[in-house]
């Protein structure tokens, strides 16, 4: 019998579990999936909790809804990983796992601690992150009792998780604090490490004016060195200091420590990954998927689900002898939730930045491109819908794998 | 005499369009042009730049610079004042850092 671990049950891992148990001989290969947690989070859905547009509760489910019966799941810490001996050591039970083939698809997440001052005095009282959940609950828990001040939306570095999520709470932000009479009374202040809010050319002429049109004031360039709970004020490298009365930080993402520990990372714990095939670059029989690698794709679960065709072709493949297929272009769609109902949609590759038009078909598409939308916010709001219901059990979502210009004016 | 810049190709905000037509004479020009006097300590973090972009096809974030070379993040932005990650960018020949989009 050989074995196919896979360490994480994400997005990526839980995807790749359905998808191998129906792909593998099932004489032949025993898969076996390790998580540490035993809930299944919706991660998209962290952006509505603090404004109250989503309860909690509806962005959480247990893992094992998602795992068929045909699949070992161990709820465990990894102790470590030996990608040389091809062996997997368990917190539980020191339990060792000796693979044939490993996905890794531990994901990525935030590290408060990188910024001096953050995690003190302020944290969780009026600085909060809503890329954890329990962060977007307590977050939601301030901002009911908000009645004004300076918020200051701060992204550490990049790469992040969802880059364009920051700009969707700035958005909701203001579509929030108008929707309670108080939006008069708030400044919203975006400061971001990178030279704009929309840094691709077409973007950056399409959508340039976006923020300044909501009353949002962008501080590009701001590379943050310290923030100072009692002063209430936030630092950059180059001197700007922004006072708040509500910080909301999109902290340093970073892979999973253990993949610093087992030598497999980069700076960040992101595994050196050969961008179009998803092997790693050093081990064969290694796979990675998602927010774990390095690929200079957009971390996010529609990245993972066009990976995953590409990932699973490969692995079949690579069991064979046959020769891989460089198959993954980068493709990633994403809805960007842009307040009062409606929201855009971006749809890029490796090569191709994202541009307007109209997807996925030409004219009638029915979803535009680099545009605000009902039909786009409709999308977004259906989406969680066919994360928990399609995506999670492998099933095929109605998106093609393979990026095309069909639709889109260059 | 003519300037080594003269026929090199730039974006609209003064990055080199052809990352492998650079040269150590074009980087040196690049910097004059954009006030910086280079110093050994700035040839630390340009090398560095090159390297990661021969080896990962894009520009080091101000993390992999600081984690990998011996200049800090003070120092680099005493070395490149106002943005050490785009004018580094810049003067190595490099691509504008950018988000998705």
């Amino acid at each position: 019998m050989k074995t196919f671990l896979i360490l994480g049950a994400g997005t990526g891992g839980t995807m790749m579990a359905n998808r191998l148990l129906r792909k593998l001989n099932s004489s032949e290969w025993k898969i076996i999936l390790i998580d540490k947690d035993e809930q299944h989070y919706y991660q998209p859905g962290f952006l509505f909790v603090p404004f109250g547009y989503y309860k909690p509760e509806v962005v959480v489910k247990s893992k094992r809804k998602f795992i068929p019966s045909g699949i070992e799941f161990v709820i465990s810490d990894i102790e470590a990983i030996d990608p040389a001996n091809s062996k997997v050591t368990l917190t539980k039970d020191k339990r060792v796992i000796n693979y044939d083939h490993l996905l890794i698809a531990t994901g990525t997440d935030i590290h408060p601690d990188e910024i001096e001052g953050l995690t003190g005095a302020g944290w969780r009282k009026n600085i909060f992150d809503f890329y954890t959940f329990d962060g977007a609950v307590a977050l939601h828990d301030f901002l009911t009792k908000f009645q004004g001040g300076r918020v200051v939306i701060n992204i550490a570095e990049m790469p992040i998780k969802c880059p364009v999520a920051p700009l969707e709470f700035a958005f909701l932000a203001d579509y929030y604090f108008k929707q309670r009479g108080i939006r008069n009374k708030v400044d919203l202040i975006y400061t971001t490490p990178l030279p704009g809010a929309f840094t691709k050319p077409k973007a950056a002429s399409v959508l340039g004016d976006f923020l300044s049109r909501k009353g949002i004031h962008v501080e590009p360039d701001f590379a943050v060195s310290t923030v100072d709970a009692k002063k209430n004020t936030i630092s950059s490298w180059d001197g700007r200091e922004i006072e708040y009365d509500l910080l909301v930080s999109v902290p340093t993402n970073m892979g999973a420590d253990v993949i610093g520990r087992a030598g497999m990372g980069d700076d960040l714990n992101f595994i050196p990954t050969n961008k179009n095939t998803l092997q790693s670059l050093k081990w064969p029989n290694v796979w990675v998927i998602g927010d774990a690698t390095n690929v200079p794709a957009s971390k996010a679960g529609a990245t993972v689900h066009f990976e995953s065709d590409v990932l699973l072709d490969n692995i079949i493949r690579a069991i064979r002898g046959e020769e891989l297929h460089p198959g993954y272009d980068g493709h990633v769609s994403c809805f960007i939730e842009s307040g009062f109902n409606k929201g855009m949609l971006i749809d890029f590759s490796y090569d191709v930045e994202p541009l307007p038009g109209m997807y996925p078909l030409p004219l009638i598409g029915p979803m535009p491109l680099l545009k605000e939308s009902w039909l786009n916010h409709l999308g977004k709001m259906g989406f969680k819908w066919m994360y928990w219901n399609l995506m999670l059990h492998g099933l095929s979502v109605p998106l093609p794998t393979k990026f095309s210009m069909l639709g889109k004016r260059p | 005499m003519a300037n080594v810049l003269d026929s090199v190709k730039f974006d609209a905000d003064g990055y080199m369009e052809d990352a492998n037509a650079w040269t150590k004479e074009i980087g040196e020009a690049i910097a004059k042009r954009e006030g910086i006097a280079i110093t050994a300590r700035h040839w630390v973090v340009i090398d560095y730049a090159r390297n990661e972009w021969k080896t990962k096809g894009e520009a080091p974030t101000l993390r992999n610079i600081t984690k990998n070379t011996d200049v800090d993040t003070k120092e680099l932005y005493s070395l490149f004042p106002g943005g050490p990650g785009k004018l580094a960018a810049k003067v190595a020949g490099l691509k504008k850092p950018t988000g998705c989009i």
